[in-house]
């Protein structure tokens, strides 16, 4: 999976929890899950759990404290994936 | 000075009707919507028949979001929720803006005990030691008030945003919640209405109390029998049912349809002495809660036309007749009509009394008193009170002027609302 694979991926499970006033476009790598697309916060750990799902890895709590952005999971995952 | 309240909205998720149209039909037809459940089979209960609404799957895609539906497994949820907007949307009532809400709107939305499928895979995942597995919605689909938190959030309320839980009371007192709101001036419009989950996890203590028929397994439609000398127990149930209460001014200041217009009511408790229990009503108090009801609403006793009784299908039905007797003071012929809807739908426990309240204000709008089935042999000890002519068991066309609706719970708890066509 290269990294194009990985964001299209990741796009995928964040866009569903998108409020209805912001568009998927609105997604880019330097997105602020809360702060820029609106994301409920407590839907983040829903998006960790897809991202768990959809990438078949585990996040430690310190991860998804990090995790504010799509660039950070996205680092996050990539981590992850290394460590396999 | 109280305010005057009338109904401008109504929905419903019933066992043998979702939506008003499907439900007046089955009910003005004696449709059941009592089913054998493989489920129940499966897993050794003496009770395998359960009243519950068929809801299609791409039905929900009308009332939830995709994110609302992903993980999803609250029934009580998803039937409040289609009653709940259904009633909102029928009395042309609009949901608030993004920036603001709407403050004269409230909700009262009660249910016995929410999204027991939810909190069950729960119970599992916390179990196993995964707790982090839960995701952000299992609080929100298992606790009381989520029913309401989601109909609030999609409305806009403004106003009280609550859950009241009265066993099979529930829902008829949610009525006059949403009612003394409204008439003290707190309120000009409640969404008042009450659901209740499907599934073995809600109905499997009723079927070790040994309270529901056994014996109807292979005859869904004939088992629930209110008033009836073979009735056997009552069949458990599920759904929801709401109505849209509004001040008359609200209601006439947009020209909104008006079903009826609620008198008044009452709810009181037996205090378990008496006679009475947790599980049994002491019979004082019930005719207290009758006869308060009724003074309450300004009526007289021999105004009453119809009743649409608790009638579960339990021996206490002849006790539950008594009591509308002695505390009405009429017997025999001059006794109100009465019927019970369980019968076609069941006892939907906390959903009960919310689904017999929109029934009970369609016979007035419908000018139709439903038929009860599975009561063509009436019970003798019934008809030593009152007139087996005032038991229909068909439905036939007669206009109400006042309907009385009563509901009562474990918790010797009990709720009696007077419904009256609206004349102004």
């Amino acid at each position: 999976m290269n990294t194009e694979e990985r964001y299209k991926k990741l796009l995928e499970i964040v866009k569903l929890y998108l409020p209805e006033d912001v568009s998927e476009d609105a997604i880019s790598e330097e997105s602020h899950f809360i702060d820029e697309l609106n994301i409920n916060s407590a839907n983040l750990v829903d998006i960790v759990l897809d991202v768990e799902d959809a990438f078949d890895i585990m996040l430690e709590n310190d991860d998804m404290d990090q995790m504010a952005t799509v660039h950070d999971a996205l680092v996050i995952i990539d981590k992850k994936l290394l460590e396999k | 000075m109280n305010r005057r309240v009338v109904i401008t909205g109504l929905g419903v998720c019933a066992p043998n009707g979702i939506g008003l149209d499907a439900f007046s039909n089955a009910l003005k037809n004696g449709t059941s919507g009592i089913r054998f459940q493989p489920k129940l089979a499966d897993l050794n209960f003496g009770c395998q028949i359960a009243g519950e609404p068929l809801v299609p799957s791409n039905l929900v895609n009308n009332y939830f979001t995709p994110l609302q539906l992903r993980g999803l497994n609250s029934s009580g949820i998803v039937y409040g929720v289609i009653a709940g907007i259904d009633a909102w949307k029928d009395a042309s009532l609009s949901l608030a803006s993004d920036t603001e809400a709407d403050w004269d709107s409230g909700i009262i939305f009660g249910t016995g005990i929410l999204g027991v499928d939810k909190f069950r895979e729960a119970i599992h995942l916390i179990d196993a030691g995964d707790v982090r597995r839960l995701g952000s919605t299992s609080v929100i689909q298992t606790m009381a008030s989520g029913i309401s938190a989601y109909l609030g959030g999609i409305i806009g309320c403004g106003n009280q945003v609550t859950t009241n839980s009265s066993a099979c009371t529930t829902g008829t007192e949610g009525v006059l919640m949403g009612y003394e709101r409204i008439a003290s001036g707190k309120a000009e419009r409640m969404l008042v209405g009450s659901c209740s989950d499907s599934g073995p996890y809600v109905w499997g203590g009723f079927d070790a109390m040994r309270i529901l028929p056994r014996k109807y397994n292979q005859n869904a439609s004939k088992a629930s029998r209110p008033m009836s000398a073979s009735a056997a127990g009552f069949v458990p149930g599920s759904g929801a049912g709401a109505l849209v209460l509004e001040s008359l001014e609200s209601a006439s200041k947009r020209g909104a349809k008006i079903y009826a217009e609620v008198l008044g009511g009452a709810v009181n408790s037996g205090g378990q002495r008496n006679g009475g229990s947790i599980t049994a009503p002491n019979s004082l108090a019930v005719q207290r809660c009758i006869v308060s009801a009724i003074e309450n609403s300004g009526i007289e006793k021999s105004e009453i036309d119809v009743i649409n009784g608790h009638l579960t299908a339990t021996t206490k039905d002849t006790d539950e007749i008594a009591n509308w007797s002695t505390a009405l003071e009429r017997r025999g012929e001059d006794f109100p009509y009465i019927n019970s809807f369980k019968g076609a739908v069941g006892h939907c426990l906390a959903a009960a009394g919310s689904i017999e309240c929109v029934a009970s204000v369609l016979q007035i709008d419908q000018g139709n008193v439903f038929g009860t089935i599975n009561c063509e042999d009436v019970h003798p000890e019934i008809t030593q009170i009152i007139d087996v002519s005032r038991i229909p068991q068909k439905t036939f066309a007669y206009q109400p002027k006042i309907v009385a609706k009563a509901s009562f719970g474990f918790g010797d708890v009990n709720a009696c609302v007077i419904f009256s066509a609206f004349n102004n």
